[in-house]
């Protein structure tokens, strides 16, 4: 263990992967789940339900369909993501977007009829209520982006199969554990588990000081 | 209070200070992207290869004398050999460090492998516990300590991945002429994972398993197993480079996978290989022939 800058280096590999595959998730992800929550369509129970069900979806499962796509034998393999951070973060943002767009739904939801009243008879036009209905579920919203990093960076499966585990390269703290596990490394595979609590719990805690200051 | 605070809605001003949080972190992201892209070596290859040359440490000991001799950086994949010559198949990787004879035999004759040369090899042993439920320890014929543990039923593990440990295996199990399953022998356990873990689980639960030597001795500390049957000349464990044919696979950075064939196979990369050492053990004996039709 006396490899700090490989250490250092799977550390800000983990930051990278998992940060851009939640800001990708919430990109995505909170649009579409303030337009499912406050849009009446043809459909709209279906959809969120496929949200909810996508949070049971797999990593590994996830990381099979993205290896599939992105390998050179596959149908976006020009691209040569595969074993790649690009790649790792196109696997988690497909176990992302769900997630965010699920707890955003519900979030927005949970206001939305309490709003619509009110805001109408304070003179709102429809644009301005949905705005002010976002804005009232910003904490429900910010709860769905930490749930959606959480995922990103506890999750193993998808970033094994689609990163490769290459040293350097496309390895994180869970594959690391992973690889120092099964070299019998347990005191390694241990100190990898802290810094990856060490991180989630700093980056949580920034997310929930965003989020005290949102409601005060 | 509540009717003050929603009317003016406080839309922009709100919005305002999270989308330069946004913003920002959208900046980091993308700084930290473009310096991973940047910081990419010019020249790499990725090898598939399997789990014992990454357990026992030759790649990290190997690869980066290679990137100072030539400026290439090797990234390996380490998977069981079947799904390793898988890779290859689909172009996924330029090159292949296994060791199952006749997967890459069939690998080549399919025409995905541009050549392939023999690099080195090392041993198979059967482990097991000191209690030695079978009694097969100072055996020196792998077949007939197999068929001590079948008759015995004493507990094995296999790594049921279909890598070069499992073929030879499953070789060994074929020439006893029983082929044990999970479904029907509560004795035969199968990983599914690596060499090390698998290795781990064995000496957990007090069973046999079959081994390279390398990754024995690698894990040999922190394992409640000991050497039951070695010198067996079936259990000569080979290991072949693969470079990945670039007709098949356009993309596949042939003159890196191929200029890393030849350096292994040099003087130079077949001395380094036969210096390798952990805790007094040569763990790869370097056995390249020059002159063999196909090799790199």
């Amino acid at each position: 263990m006396t490899d700090w800058p490989a250490v250092l280096q799977i550390v800000v590999i983990t930051l990278l992967v998992a940060g851009t595959s939640t800001l990708i998730g919430a990109a995505l992800g909170i649009p579409a789940g303030a337009f499912v929550a406050l849009k009446k369509f043809r459909g709209r129970n279906f959809v969120r339900t496929l949200a909810f069900t996508f949070y049971g979806f797999p990593p590994v499962l996830a990381g099979l369909l993205v290896y599939l796509l992105l390998s050179r034998s596959g149908p976006l393999g020009a691209l040569g993501w595969l074993f790649t951070p690009m790649g790792m973060i196109v696997a988690q943002s497909v176990l992302i977007v769900p997630i965010v767009m699920g707890v955003t739904i519900s979030a927005v939801m949970a206001v939305e009829r309490r709003l619509h009243d009110t805001a109408l008879t304070l003179g709102a036009d429809e644009r301005q209520w949905r705005a002010t209905a976002i804005h009232e579920a910003r904490v429900g919203v910010v709860t769905a982006v930490m749930v959606g990093f959480g995922r990103a960076v506890s999750e193993v499966g998808a970033v094994l199969i689609v990163g490769g585990n290459i040293a350097g390269q496309t390895r994180v703290l869970t594959t690391a554990i992973v690889l120092e596990t099964s070299q019998a490394h347990y005191v390694e595979a241990s100190v990898f588990g802290v810094i990856l609590f060490v991180i989630a719990f700093a980056i949580f805690a920034i997310l929930q000081r965003l989020q005290r200051e949102g409601t005060v | 209070m509540s009717i003050a605070r929603a009317s003016p809605l406080p839309w922009p001003g709100f919005i305002s200070k999270w989308r330069l949080a946004l913003l920002v972190a959208t900046a980091l992201a993308l700084a930290g992207i473009a310096v991973s892209v940047e910081s990419r070596p010019t020249v790499s290859l990725v090898l598939a290869t399997t789990t014992s040359t990454r357990d026992t440490g030759l790649l990290d000991y190997l690869d980066p004398i290679f990137q100072v001799d030539t400026g290439i950086q090797v990234q390996y994949v380490a998977v069981g050999t079947g799904l390793a010559l898988d890779m290859a198949r689909r172009g996924d990787a330029d090159a292949a460090m296994v060791h199952a004879p006749s997967l890459e035999e069939a690998f080549m004759a399919e025409g995905h492998g541009l050549c392939r040369s023999p690099l080195m090899y090392n041993r198979f042993l059967i482990v097991g516990p000191a209690s030695d439920p079978a009694g097969i320890a100072g055996t020196a014929n792998a077949t007939a300590a197999f068929r001590r543990i079948w008759e015995t039923n004493s507990t094995f593990v296999s790594r049921g991945d279909n890598s070069g440990t499992n073929v030879k295996e499953l070789q060994v199990w074929a020439l006893v002429g029983y082929r044990p399953s999970p479904a029907n022998d509560a004795w035969y356990l199968e990983s599914g994972q690596g060499m090390g873990a698998t290795l781990t689980l064995a000496s957990e639960k007090g069973a046999y398993t079959l081994t390279d030597d390398g990754t024995f001795y690698a894990l040999l500390s922190s394992l409640h197993l000991r050497i039951e049957v070695q010198g067996d000349p079936f259990l000569a464990n080979h290991y072949h480079i693969l470079v990945v044919n670039p007709a098949e696979h356009p993309n596949v950075k042939a003159g890196a996978a191929r200029a890393y064939a030849q350096w292994l196979v040099s003087e130079r990369g077949l001395a380094l290989i036969a210096d390798y050492e952990i805790a007094g053990h040569r763990l790869f004996t370097p056995e390249y022939q020059p002159g063999l039709p196909g090799e790199c």
